[in-house]
Formats: C-alpha cells, structure tokens, sequence
C-alpha cells in the first residue's frame, strides 16, 4: 500500500476510534447504565451526569499515567534494584536499596554533571532572560524591531541538535596554516596569530561554549513572552513617570521592570526547567567529555552505554527531584499571570 | 503658579491637521477647563502642554518661558491622568514620592510633603497599601496627591473624572476645585462632560474641530454662545433649533432658542404636537415635533401640567431668548 494511503488510513482509524469512544460511552451511559426513563429518570439523569465528566477525562488520565506514572515508578523500582544474570541466562532484579545512589555519589563524573548542571542553571536562564528583555525592549518602537524579532525567533525554529551542529562550526578548527572554517578560529588566529584552538577542549570555558548554544535559542522564547508584556503595560504609567521627570532608565528598570516581574520569573523558571533537562547540545558537541558532562547525558551514558540499568535510573531520579519544585511553582506563577 | 499662554497652536500627526490654531492666556491661579466632544483635539492640546506630544507650530509658555522644546519635567506641571496612571507595583506613599525622589529631595522633605498631601486627601490610613487595594475614589485622590506633593505651577487635568461613578464624580468635582482654590494653583481641565465645565471653569474653552470656538466665563458662554455648536454643547437639554422659515421670517440660518426659554403658551408662535413627556421630578422636559419635523424641547417646571401624547399646542418665549446665527452657524 502507499505510505500516503496509510498514513490516511491510520488518521482515519484513529479519529474514529476516538469519536466512537466518546459517542458509544455515552450512550452506554445514557441507554443502558442510567437511562432517562422509569420511576428513577431523574435520579438517573443527575448520576449520568456525574459520570460525563470522567468519560471524557479517561482517555487523558490513561494516557498519562500509562506514559508518566507508571515510568516514574518504574523508574523508582529499577534505581532501588540490581540487574543479575543468573548462571542459566535468565536475568532477575535483586533489591538493593540505596547502594545505586551510593555508588552515584562516588562517581566524580557525576558530580561534575551536578556542578556543570549549577552553573547552566545560573548562566542560561539569566543570559537569556536578560538578552530576551533588551531585545524586547529595544525592537519595541522602531521600524524594522519585528524584522529583528523574527530573525531573533528563528533559532526557537531549530532542534537543539540542529543548533549544536552549527555551533560546532562556529567553533571548527583546521590544522595550523590552513584556511580556518570555524568563525571563533578565524577569528582568534587573525587577531592573536597564534595557532587554531580546539575551542570544545578547553577546560571549564568549554561550558560556557555549549551554553551559548542554548541561550540563542531560548532569547528568541523570552523575547516574545516579554514583549507581549511590555505592551501590554499601560501607557499612562509611562506618559505619569515622564511628566515624574523619570530618565529612560528609570522608566524601564523601575517602571516597566516591576510591572512585568511576574512575567519575567515564568520566562525564567520555564527557560531552567528547559536547562535541568539539557541533553542534545551536550550529546552533540562533546558527549560530556572535557568537563562537559551534564546530568542528562550522564543519565543516557549510564542507560544506554554503560547498560547500568540502576545507576542510570538514580540518575533520572535526581534530575526529577531537581525538576519537580521549579515546576510547581512555574505552574503556580503562571496561573497567578493568567489570573 | 503661573499663567500659562498657548499662542497659534498647530498640531498635525502625519498629514493630519488635528488642531488648527489655538490661543488661549490663562491668568495665574485661573481654574480653565477645556470641554469638547470626543476627538475635537482637547486632549492633544492639554498633553502638548504637558510636553508629552511635540508642538507642530505655534508657542508654548508657562510663567514667562517659551517650553516647546523643555521636558516635561522642567516645565514644572503636574498632571492628573483619566485611568489615574498610578504605579500598581509601589505603595500609595512611594506613588506618591516617586517624582520627588527623583528630584533628589531630601528624605525628609519627602516624608513632610507626602503626609501633608495625604492629610488633605484623606489618604492617611492607606499610605502602604497598593493601588489595587484602593476603591476609584481613593485611587483618584492619589493621583491628585501625585500632582500636589510636586507644588507645581500649573495642573493638568485629563479627564480625571470619567472612571468614576456618577455620585462620586459630583464629590470628586467638589474636592478638586476647594483644592484648587486652596493652593491657588492654574489648572488645565479637559472634559467632554460640559456639567463639571460649568462647575469648575473660572473660564472654559469649547473646543470643536481642533478649533477653539469660544473662551469665556461659563455663564457668558452659555448665555451668549457664538456659534451653533456652543449652543448645542452647553446647557442640557442643548439648544432648539428652528429655520427662520418655521417662524414665518425672512433669511437663512437657523434661530438658537434654549428649551428653559420657551414655555408652553396658547399664543405662542410655534406650533407642534406632543411626541412625549419625560418627568424629572423637579421639572418635565416635553418633546415637540414642529411642522416640519424639526424636534423642540421645552423645559418646564413640575408644577406645570403636562400635556398629553398627541396633543397639539403652542410654545412662546421672550423675543431676547432667540439666538440668530448666520448660515455658516456664527452669531449674528
């Protein structure tokens, strides 16, 4: 069959089954479990419409816990246990309580991640937040800013892996003597005359290479967000802190700053939570090698390089609890916002 | 204080002309409110004064300085605005003080001014809460506090009035010419609402068109309004209006006679039926058609009867009552 026809099929399959669940549901619910008739309408009236809302809740909260809870147990289960072969092939999970942890915690690779994870979580939501704001602020009243917003946007349009193939390079090095690809090398070697570095293998400022990476592409995220903010802050607060005799400064950091406060933290926790779970750019460029490593990539390693099921799943562990807290309370502020 | 002069003022936003020459002197501690319908460009010219729009032509000046070119800052005004344009992430006290601090004023001088204000505003109780805690009527009074604390030499007003409801609005408007008069400033008053221009005006400019139709004290512009829609803006119910045809005379143009004018009379010289009767209480409005269509109001006192629906009758008034205007709606 041709992939298109299939492709059609399968949508078709699809959409029906969905609708006919949500059309025989309820009428299973309406004709045959409480039926609108008899000495009990009434009641049965109400008691149907009581089920309604969790027959079309269902399929969702299936979905979910199928794809969310159960791996987040799953995942506790497995950080907990030890994978065994026995002698004749079959494998068992012993329990083990803590040790996987334990095990972690000696592992200086991921402590490294822990750190290099810190400081991503400083740098990236600052950077971009910051650079978001400026670019929102400064496109705000010119003619060609939604020009410079698009062209600001477009890295939010690329895969993270997209983007670390391109900054990788950025950061290219060709032999000495020869013509340099790599704008970072071309650069440096023009203006210093020294030899090409490989920028990727320098210490600790290698971080901070990768982390450029994903603050052109969140800035673009921020900068959106923000600007809606930015508009809609009323004119008159501005028109009042002019006839105030505030400088420009003053009316954006002590104006509009604060009028946009919240906006600016849900931006920011959205931006670390996007941070927490950085794997791609790493992965990409060096796969934590060089001082990169970062907890997700120390996660994959350990799943699937060194099939170190329970280690791995500590590591998972870790990143959840990590994660966890920052998205509650960017759940909370967000709904403050919208209120 | 200080008077303040605009001088053959022009603005245009791109190449539309919105205000076409406007002169205006307002004397020092003079209340003037600026009233016009909505797009007449009255706000324009209070926010040009204000230094928020630039002039296109014409002069500026405030005390005896040109400021066409000054910041609003230097210009030494404060400005009240319609949507009271209060800072909602700062207190009622640092609303209040932020112009001063930027000022640089001494701390304690800021503290003095700001409970001094407050005092006068009744605002005392409310000075660390936050605009959003504040009912429209407090929130009012801590714009007007903004623009008391900086002693300014002259006030503008943009509307301050028109977010709040029509009981408080009537206090409101009180207030805010016992504190005009109380710290002798000038004030700048725009409004479309030609009640509080009555009030508060020590003199008011009817503004139509981008064009400043009349200047004058409240009760000469309502007694003798020099063009038709002077007439037909002030007083309420606005001014009748009949072709000189409908009374029997000779010439174009059209006859000015205001509805508390005229009274119904068997002998009076216009005739038309009664479309319907509104009763206020202390007085009734009755609506006319005339012969040929044209709608007349009389405005009568409750102890008057009130004629039945349909009914036929005739309105006179006093020869001095009529208002004459030429074809082109001046006063002749």
């Amino acid at each position: 069959m041709h992939p298109a026809i299939q492709g059609l099929l399968t949508i078709v399959i699809g959409v029906g089954a969905c609708l006919s669940y949500f059309y025989f549901s309820n009428q299973f619910l309406d004709k045959v479990l409480f039926p609108a008739k008899g000495p009990q309408a009434g009641r049965n009236i109400n008691r149907a419409n009581m089920v309604r809302p969790w027959l079309f809740l269902f399929p969702a909260l299936f979905a979910l816990s199928l794809y969310l809870a159960y791996p987040v147990v799953e995942t506790i289960r497995l950080s907990l246990t030890e994978r065994v072969t026995q002698p004749d092939g079959s494998t068992v999970y012993r329990f083990v309580g803590f040790a996987n942890y334990v095990q972690m915690s000696a592992d200086p690779k991921f402590w490294e991640a822990m750190w290099n994870n810190m400081f991503w979580l400083i740098v990236v939501p600052a950077l971009s937040t910051a650079f978001g704001l400026l670019a929102a602020q400064l496109s705000d009243r010119i003619k060609w800013g939604n020009v410079a917003k698009s062209l600001i946007f477009m890295p939010m349009a690329i895969s993270f892996v997209g983007a670390a193939v391109i900054w990788k390079l950025v950061y290219d090095a060709r032999p000495p003597g020869a013509e340099q690809i790599g704008v970072m090398n071309a650069v440096y070697v023009w203006l210093t005359g020294n030899d090409p570095q490989q920028w990727l293998t320098v210490p600790f400022w290698n971080n901070f290479l990768l982390m450029v990476v994903l603050v052109w592409i969140q800035t673009g995220f921020a900068m959106v967000i923000l600007s809606a903010a930015l508009r809609g802050i009323p004119e008159e607060t501005i028109e009042a802190a002019i006839v105030d005799g505030a400088n420009p400064f003053q009316i954006f950091f002590k104006i509009k700053v604060p009028q946009i406060a919240g906006t600016i933290v849900v931006v920011w926790t959205t931006i670390t939570l996007v941070v927490l779970k950085v794997f791609d750019i790493v992965f990409a460029m060096t796969n934590g090698q060089w001082g990169t490593q970062v907890l997700a990539n120390y996660m994959f390693n350990q799943l699937f390089v060194a099939r170190d099921w329970g280690v791995g799943s500590a590591s998972a562990m870790v990143i959840m609890l990590l994660v966890t807290p920052i998205l509650v309370w960017n759940v909370r502020n967000a709904r403050k916002e919208m209120r | 204080m200080a008077t303040v002069s605009l001088q053959d003022i022009r603005k245009s936003f791109g190449k539309t002309d919105v205000i076409h020459g406007v002169d205006i002197d307002i004397a020092d501690g003079e209340f003037i409110v600026i009233v016009g319908p909505s797009g007449c460009g009255k706000s324009t010219l209070l926010r040009m004064v204000a230094g928020l729009e630039t002039v296109t032509s014409g002069e500026v000046r405030i005390g005896d300085r040109r400021v066409n070119e000054a910041e609003p800052m230097a210009r030494d005004i404060a400005m009240v605005f319609q949507n009271y344009a209060l800072y909602p992430h700062m207190s009622v006290f640092d609303n209040m003080a932020y112009g001063l601090k930027i000022a640089k004023t001494p701390k304690s001088e800021i503290e003095a001014r700001v409970a001094q204000a407050a005092k006068m505003l009744q605002l005392e109780p409310y000075l660390q809460r936050k605009p959003r805690e504040l009912s429209g009527g407090q929130r009012q009074r801590v714009a007007m506090g903004r623009a008391i604390v900086r002693k300014p030499a002259v006030f503008l007003f943009d509307e301050p009035l028109s977010n709040l409801d029509a009981k408080l609005r009537v206090q409101m408007r009180l207030e805010i010419k016992a504190l005009q008069r109380e710290l002798g400033v000038t004030a700048l008053y725009v409004t479309h609402d030609q009640v509080e221009a009555m009030t508060l005006a020590d003199r008011m400019v009817v503004m139509n068109g981008g064009v400043a139709d009349q200047v004058g004290a409240p009760l000469e512009v309502y007694g003798n309004p020099q063009t038709t829609f002077v007439a037909g803006f002030i007083g309420s119910p606005p001014t009748n209006f009949l072709s000189p045809a409908l009374l029997g005379q000779q010439g174009d143009g059209q006859i000015g006679i205001r509805p508390e004018h005229m009274a119904i009379d068997p002998e009076g010289a216009l005739q038309g039926t009664v479309a319907y009767a509104e009763a206020l209480g202390a007085e009734t409005l009755v609506h006319l058609r005339a012969a040929d269509g044209t709608q007349v109001t009389v405005r009568q006192d409750a102890a008057h009867a009130i004629p039945a629906e349909g009914s036929a009758i005739r309105v006179g008034w006093q020869d001095g009552a009529m208002m004459r205007f030429d074809a082109a709606g001046r006063r002749v």
